[in-house]
Parts: C-alpha cells; sequence; structure tokens
C-alpha cells in the first residue's frame, strides 16, 4: 500500500524525458492498448487484476468506465483505449486493469493485456518529438525501443490531472 | 514502567491527556454550577465542584500553567469555605461560582492553545472572591483559622504550593506499607539519604500506629511528611526511593514555582495527578452515582477500600486509561473514552466470528459430503454475528450528545446577559448517543440556533411582562432517538416568526416575487434562505444574515434535516433529524436499467405506479405526477445518468416519492424496488472528483459498485446536464434537453439551484 511513492526518478523521466543521465535504471511496465504497447512506471503500479463489471459514474466522459471495487475501496476505471481515441473497448474477462496510483490516488487502468517488465537505462528513452499541437502528445513522456518495436511512455500524472479538481476544492473551500 | 526515562513526546502526550479530562472536568463543572443556580448545592455538589477544580488545579500545577493554578486555587479556596459552611449560598455567591467557571474554562482554553491571557484576566471574579473571602475570614476569624489549618493539613498540596513560591522546595509523603520492613527496607537510611540532597525537615506522623497489644513488631507504621529544599531534580529524590517504592505510597511534589513549565518534571508526578484525578473522579461517581461519568468510572479501578494495595491499583489504572486514548492522540485528534464493557461485547463478538469462520471453512471443505444442512447454519451465524459486530463497533463511536449540550447553559449566560434578557436553559435527553462526528458537528448550529433563539426569539422582560408571559424566558434543547435517526428540538416559548415580517423582507430582499402566494410553512422555510435576517438591528449577537442557511447545510451534510414549526407570540420549534452515523445508511436498493443505486430510505415517502392520467409533461420540458392531488415533479433518474435499456414509461415503472431536506417531494422514475438494505458508505472522492447526484457509493453483496444517489443534488441537476456523452443519447433525451429551470422555480429553496456549493457532494467517512 505505497500510496505515497512517488520515486524521483519518476518525475524526472515523466516530467523532463530529455535530461538523461547515464546509468541510471528504470524498470516500466508494457502493455497492449489496440495494436499499441505502451509503458507507466512500475513505481506507479499497485496490482494488475482481472477486469471485473463496474458501476457507470453518471456524466462523465466515454473513457470513465465507472469505479470497480477494490477489496473495498471505490476505484475509478479508466478506459485507455478510448482515452487514446481508439474507441471504446469491448470488454471480455481476458482484459486487464492496471491499479496504479496517480498524485496519492488510486485508479484502475483498463489495457488489452500486460506484456512485460522492461528495464532501461536513462539512455535508452528518447524524447517525443516535437509534434503539432495534438492533445494526446502532452501525457507521451517518452518514446523506448524494444527488440526494433517502439514503447511509448506515458505520464500518468499528464493523463489525470487533477489540476480541475483542485482548483474546484478551493473554490468550495 | 516507573523508571522509565521521559521525553518532549511522553510530555506532550501527558499534556493532551489532561486537557481531555479538563474538558471533562469542566463539563462536570459546567453541569454542576448550572444547577446551582436554581438551588442551593448539598455538600455533595459541591464536593464533586470542589472536586473537579482541585483536579484541575493539580494537573495544570503539574504542567506549570501558573495563572490558571492561581485562579483554581482561589476559586477552591471559595468552594473549601463553602464545603464547611461559612458561606451562605446566596444569588452573589452563585453567580461569582458560575463566573468564576467560566473564567477557569478560559483558562484552559488558553493553555492548551499555548495562548497567553492578559496579566489580568479574570482579575474582576478574582477579586469578587477575594472579597467574599476576606469577608468571611473577617466575620469568622477565629473559626476559620482552626478549620483552615486543619483543612490545610489535608490539601496540603495545594495550599503550600502558594506559600513557598521562591525557593526549589519538594514534599515528599511516603507513607511505608506494613510489609516494607519485613522486605529488608530502612526507612531510617532512606531519610538518611534524603539528607545528602539538601535541606531536610522532616515529620513523622504516629497516626498508624496501633494499641500495643495490636502492633505486629514487623510492620511498619510510621509515616513521613518531609520537606526538602534541594537543587536536585525530582528524578534524583524519586532515585532514592527506587527500591522500595512497591512497599509504600510515595508522593513527590514539587511546591516552587521555579520548577514549572521547564519540563524537566518527573514521569511520576504526572502520572500521580492523573491517577488522583481519576480516583477523585471514580469516587465522584459512585457517590454521586451520576451516570454521566460513568465511562471514566468503568475504566478506572474500584475506589480503594484497602489503603494498603491502592498504590499498585492506581499504577495498573493509570496506564490503562493512557492506553485507551492513545491511538486517537497520536494521529493528533481527539481520543474518545469507551466504556470497557463496549470494548469486551466487541472481543467476544469478534471470537465468535472467528469460530463461525472456521466452522464455514470445515463446512466448505465437508460440502462434497453432501451437509448442506450445516452450511446454512453456518451462514445464518455468520450474517448474525457480523451484523453484531458492526453495531459494536458503532456504538464505541457513540457519545451522549452531553457533551455538545453542557456548552450550552455558559453560552445561554454570555448571550441573555448581553442583551439583558432572562433566559433559562432546560435540557432533556443528554444521554441520548449519536456518533462522535455527527457530535462534533452538532456543536456550531446548536451554538447558532440557541443563539438566534434568545436574539430574535426570546423578548425582553418588559416585553414578555406586557404580553402575559414570565418574564423569564426558557429555551428547551432535546435530544431524543427515532428509528436510526437522532431528533435534536431547540424550544424557545418567545414571540415566533413573525411570518408578515418574515414576508416583507424577503419580498424586500427579492428572494421571493411581490405576487407570490406562500403558505405559512413555506413562508417559515424563508428563514433558512440564504441573507436573510429579522432581526430589527444587527446586533453583534447575530443577525448578519448568515444564519439559518449555513445552520441547514452543516444540517445536510451531516445527511440530516432541519425544519421549523414557530406559533406567533407562543414561541417557535427547531427540529433537527440526524442519522446516528455517517459511517452506514439505511438504504433502498433500486434498479434502474442494468444499474443498482441506493436511495438513502430517510428521505423516502413512498413509491407507486402512476397511471396514464396521473402524469402530464409541462411546457419547458418539465414533468408532473399527481398524487392525491398534489403536483409533484417527475425526474427520470435514467436520463440525468443516462442509463440504457431502463424503464422509460412511468406507468411501467415505479416512481419513488422522496421529500427533500426543505420538506418538498420529488417523484424519482426508476425501474423497481429491490429491498431494503443496510450499506456501509463509501466515499467516491478519495479517489476521484466528486460526481454530481452521487453522495457516495457502498458495496453490494456481489462485490459490485452501487451508487448511492443524492436527492438534493439530483433535485438541482438541470437534465442538459449531458454534455458529455453526445454519442449515447436517445430518442426521449432531445425532448427534455432544453434547459429545466422553468420548473424549478416552484420549489422555495433558492439556494439549491444558486449556490454553486450546490453541487456538492456532501462528506461521506
Amino acid at each position: 500500500m505505497n500510496d505515497h511513492v512517488e520515486s524521483p526518478e519518476q518525475e524526472e523521466i515523466s516530467g523532463e524525458p530529455s535530461s538523461v543521465q547515464n546509468g541510471n535504471f528504470h524498470q516500466f511496465i508494457s502493455f497492449k492498448v489496440g495494436n499499441e504497447e505502451f509503458a507507466i512506471d512500475i513505481m506507479a503500479v499497485r496490482e494488475i487484476k482481472g477486469w471485473t463489471e463496474t458501476a457507470p459514474l453518471p456524466n462523465q466522459p466515454d473513457y470513465n468506465l465507472g469505479v470497480l471495487n477494490l477489496r473495498g475501496t471505490i476505484v475509478p476505471t479508466f478506459d485507455l483505449g478510448c482515452r487514446f481515441g481508439m474507441g471504446s473497448t469491448k470488454t471480455t474477462p481476458y482484459h486487464v486493469v492496471i491499479i496504479a496510483t496517480v498524485q496519492e490516488r488510486t485508479i484502475g487502468l483498463l489495457v488489452d493485456a500486460v506484456s512485460d517488465i522492461l528495464t532501461v537505462s536513462d539512455d535508452q528513452i528518447r524524447p517525443v518529438p516535437d509534434m503539432e499541437r495534438m492533445t494526446a502528445a502532452e501525457f507521451l513522456s517518452g518514446i523506448i525501443t524494444v527488440e526494433e518495436s517502439m514503447v511509448v511512455l506515458l505520464s500518468l500524472e499528464k493523463l489525470f490531472n487533477r489540476g480541475d479538481v483542485t482548483s474546484a476544492t478551493q473554490i468550495a473551500a | 514502567m516507573t523508571g522509565s526515562s521521559f521525553n518532549a513526546d511522553d510530555l506532550a502526550q501527558f499534556k493532551q491527556t489532561f486537557f481531555d479530562e479538563c474538558a471533562e472536568l469542566l463539563a462536570d463543572l459546567e453541569e454542576r454550577l448550572s444547577s446551582l443556580q436554581e438551588e442551593a448545592a448539598d455538600s455533595e455538589a459541591l464536593n464533586a465542584i470542589f472536586r473537579a477544580v482541585h483536579s484541575i488545579k493539580a494537573g495544570a500545577g503539574a504542567f506549570g500553567f501558573s495563572q490558571l493554578v492561581q485562579f483554581a486555587h482561589r476559586y477552591e479556596a471559595l468552594l473549601d469555605r463553602m464545603r464547611d459552611g461559612l458561606v451562605e449560598q446566596n444569588e452573589r455567591v452563585a453567580d461569582v461560582l458560575v463566573r468564576a467557571g467560566d473564567i477557569l474554562a478560559s483558562f484552559v482554553e488558553a493553555a492548551q492553545s499555548e495562548q497567553e491571557l492578559g496579566e489580568d484576566f479574570g482579575s474582576e471574579v478574582g477579586d469578587e472572591i477575594d472579597l467574599l473571602l476576606a469577608e468571611i475570614d473577617g466575620l469568622e476569624s477565629v473559626l476559620t483559622s482552626e478549620e483552615e489549618q486543619s483543612d490545610e493539613n489535608s490539601d496540603s498540596e495545594g495550599v503550600q504550593e502558594d506559600q513557598n513560591k521562591s525557593s526549589c522546595t519538594y514534599l515528599i509523603e511516603f507513607v511505608p506499607k506494613a510489609e516494607l520492613l519485613r522486605h529488608a527496607n530502612e526507612p531510617l537510611l532512606l531519610i538518611r539519604e534524603l539528607q545528602t540532597l539538601g535541606d531536610l525537615q522532616t515529620e513523622c506522623s504516629l497516626e498508624r500506629l496501633p494499641t500495643l497489644g495490636a502492633m505486629e513488631p514487623e510492620d511498619a507504621y510510621l509515616s513521613w511528611m518531609l520537606t526538602l529544599k534541594t537543587d536536585k531534580s525530582e528524578e534524583d529524590i524519586r532515585e532514592v526511593f527506587e527500591f522500595v517504592e512497591d512497599d509504600c505510597e510515595l508522593k513527590v511534589s514539587a511546591i516552587a514555582a521555579k520548577d514549572s513549565g521547564d519540563g524537566s518534571l518527573s514521569f511520576q508526578i504526572i502520572e500521580e495527578v492523573t491517577e488522583e484525578s481519576e480516583e477523585d473522579q471514580a469516587t465522584g461517581t459512585l457517590k454521586s452515582e451520576k451516570p454521566g461519568a460513568q465511562s471514566k468510572a468503568a475504566e478506572t479501578s474500584v475506589p480503594e477500600t484497602n489503603p494498603s494495595d491502592a498504590p499498585k491499583k492506581a499504577n495498573v489504572a493509570a496506564p490503562k486509561a493512557k492506553t485507551a486514548s492513545t491511538p486517537a492522540q497520536s494521529s493528533g485528534v481527539s481520543s474518545i473514552r469507551v466504556d470497557l464493557d463496549r470494548v469486551d461485547r466487541l472481543v467476544n463478538v469478534v471470537g465468535e466470528l472467528v469460530i463461525a469462520q472456521s466452522m464455514q471453512a470445515q463446512e466448505a471443505e465437508d460440502r462434497q459430503n453432501g451437509h448442506e444442512f450445516l452450511m446454512n447454519q453456518a451462514n445464518e451465524d455468520m450474517s448474525r454475528i457480523v451484523r453484531e459486530l458492526q453495531e459494536c463497533v458503532m456504538a464505541i463511536r457513540m457519545q451522549p450528545v452531553k457533551s455538545v449540550f453542557s456548552r450550552m447553559p455558559r453560552l445561554v449566560r454570555e448571550v441573555s446577559s448581553k442583551l439583558n434578557k432572562q433566559v433559562r436553559l432546560l435540557t432533556e435527553g443528554e444521554q441520548t448517543e449519536v456518533d462522535k462526528t455527527v457530535i462534533e458537528e452538532l456543536a456550531d448550529p446548536l451554538t447558532h440556533m440557541i443563539r438566534n433563539a434568545i436574539d430574535h426569539g426570546i423578548e425582553s422582560p418588559e416585553e414578555r411582562e406586557a404580553a402575559g408571559k414570565k418574564g423569564t424566558g426558557a429555551i428547551k434543547l432535546l435530544a431524543r432517538h427515532a428509528g436510526g435517526n437522532i431528533i435534536i428540538q431547540v424550544i424557545d416559548n418567545g414571540s415566533g416568526i413573525n411570518k408578515e415580517a418574515l414576508l416583507k423582507k424577503a419580498i424586500s430582499k427579492g428572494i421571493v416575487s411581490e405576487d407570490a402566494k406562500l403558505t405559512d410553512e413555506e413562508i417559515e422555510e424563508l428563514i433558512f434562505a440564504p441573507g436573510f435576517s429579522t432581526a430589527q438591528a444587527v446586533t453583534d449577537v447575530s443577525g448578519r444574515g448568515v444564519g439559518m442557511d449555513v445552520v441547514r447545510r452543516n444540517i445536510n451534510k451531516l445527511g440530516g434535516r432541519i425544519s421549523v414549526q414557530s406559533v406567533e407570540g407562543k414561541g417557535t420549534c427547531f427540529t433537527l433529524t440526524i442519522p446516528l452515523s455517517l459511517a452506514v445508511l439505511d438504504g433502498m436498493l433500486v434498479a434502474i436499467g442494468a444499474e443498482k443505486y441506493i436511495l438513502p430510505l430517510a428521505s423516502i415517502v413512498e413509491s407507486f405506479r402512476p397511471l396514464e392520467e396521473q402524469l402530464r409533461a409541462l411546457a419547458g420540458g418539465g414533468e408532473v405526477v399527481s398524487m392525491r392531488g398534489e403536483y409533484i415533479r417527475l425526474i427520470r433518474a435514467h436520463h440525468l445518468f443516462n442509463v440504457p435499456g431502463a424503464v422509460t414509461d412511468p406507468c411501467q415503472g415505479l416512481v419513488v416519492v422522496t421529500e427533500t431536506a426543505n420538506g418538498g417531494k420529488v417523484g424519482l422514475l426508476v425501474d423497481e424496488l429491490i429491498g431494503q438494505q443496510q450499506v456501509v458508505i463509501k466515499s467516491i472522492q478519495e479517489n476521484f472528483d466528486p460526481v454530481p447526484g452521487v453522495s457516495g457509493a457502498t458495496i453490494l453483496g456481489n462485490g459490485r459498485v452501487a451508487l448511492i444517489l443524492d436527492i438534493e443534488q439530483l433535485k438541482s441537476m438541470p437534465v442538459s446536464a449531458d454534455n458529455w456523452k453526445s454519442s449515447s443519447s436517445e430518442p426521449l433525451e432531445q425532448q427534455e434537453a432544453s434547459p429545466a429551470n422553468g420548473e424549478e422555480q416552484r420549489t422555495i429553496a433558492p439556494e439549491a439551484m444558486t449556490d454553486t456549493e450546490g453541487m456538492q457532494v456532501p462528506a461521506t467517512v
């Protein structure tokens, strides 16, 4: 239950992929969404479980699948494929939910399959080239080449930005 | 544990214990003082007051709150004279006592928040006490001095404290137990040892010396009162007695002021203070048979009957009290005292649960053998135990409302004297229990309402007499249980709500339109509108218009409701209905499409399947359903929540009529009612943003999550809120997609719409 584990390495990578240091190794969990391979910092991952039905929350974006019960904790779950514009995932029992901790909140990420644990050094992480202003590009923090194929690193912090929330709570307070 | 070292953490902890105790003692004091105002106190009540003040003083002395100690000492002196019957109990004395109680509370508060009160704080009351004392002492000088002498001996600790302010002097009370000598200890050696530490004065007491015939040659009968002037610390003194501490009663107390506050006080003295006050309490409880202090008495040992084993017992009692409150303290929040009975029950039930669980495991193994009957048995047992377990745990959090109620007399005194009104406060049902969280949240609204009642409700004595009432107004505060709720009422016999003035004001403030026709109840409801106050002038007590709307919001936050009834000229009655606990909820499980939701049972009035002629769509997109001549707004839950596959024809589904906080009714269209269920409230906000219309979630028996609906918010949710899911819109939705504001004008609670916080999800556990 290391809710608060946010390793400095993780921030370094997700925040500024350009500041590379030789010889520092990081571990990532890679997973499949559609035909593409993504990875997130292993330190953010709490557990991986099979897909169970969620209770949908009203009036949320399509990629919000609602909440699931993780041993008594209510965990909001998101469809990554849908988030990336690949359309809503048709869930089967073979789909996988990655339970991750982002900014002290526990969330679930629906993915097609978990592939591997990658250990890479900093200099293997290539920055994402400057794109035209695409909204999606903001939460991509780097690209790793693994056996001829590309794995895109995700920054969960940017993907699930809490900026709106904090300002809302401030107003309420 | 007596020899253990002692650090700042411990000190903070002991301080916390002290303040916890002070709070209880002050509450007790307050209660007794208020009864004092009504009738002359008997010696029992006086003793209780005296003990409370004394315990506070003793504790304060240990932590070096010198201002508090000094004041408490004067107070105590006066009480002492009263106990001896030297002071006639009249109104003046009662008044001084009550005011002194308030000052004492302020001192404790200041000490707790580490604020400095001015040098002359409370000096007025202090002077009055001194004046009273001087009078008494002048009148009865001969008698007093003698009595005082004997008295001060019995209470040597406190009085000597004042006599010897500047030097570092310790008063050591050394009472060996009978077996001391048999354990190969020699008091003389100890006293000699003490002599090496500094200037020692000894006084030997022969009190316990029996007649020669009854004397056991090997028993110790002498005891000593030693006064030691030394530059050594208390620990050094304790060390001298290290080997005999189990064989004697030992009290070491610092008399000098120099020692106070430097943090070098030893562990033991603090412990002694707690012990002492708790013993005080325990005896007090037994004597007075007051149920209020029972939790405390249950925790500590029985008051000692056999002096020889008293210290041992006290030693056991003190750490026990500490462990009970430790977990809460470490997290920096207040602690609760729990009846030992309740903890025992909890332990028993958990034990049973373990057994039932193993039974079930066993049965699961045997299942192949077809023992289904036993399996059912185990299941039934299990569910019974789990329910009981939950009740036990909840009971631990339950506290009598007394802790809030007891703050009110002081408030009434302060406010009424400020406004030159005469008000009597009556309380009833103080022992009614409710969840600790609820109690904490109750204090503010109640304070507000009582202040309002005195300011707006109760008239001045002249006005009252002119209206043919008694000059003294009365406010009644009562609490009782009703189902899963606690009902708290604040009733005053003042002027009641002037409906005309109220309506006029509402119109002038633009809250109601001029030609609006409102029923009496609706007009009374207006006082909950924001920015509303009927006080003629803004006083420093109330009237700034941030009143009842805040109260209502606070109560709503607790999942409760507030309503008002008033008869002009006769008085006003506010009724609060609050769930007993914020952790569980009696809910009704309903189905909407494939989804299941929980509706708070408390807000459900009834449910019915309407006929076609009972339905009517209004222009502007709203819908109403008529029920026995009453038109109720119909909300299609599946529209708000975009649930596919739900029953869309109200004649096929069910309309659940729910009552909102302000008494308005709303009909919610659902597919069917599944059943009543007690649910554990889980927070959604822990991991996600607040979701409008949903106050929390719970986990159903099948492990799935069900959302708990918030009727208040549903009511104010525009149907067009669906700006996310454009893809899944149903044809019916377009009909209602136009802004539904038109029908919302019908409700007379404008805050629900205008207030942004209206959309906020109430806090859940």
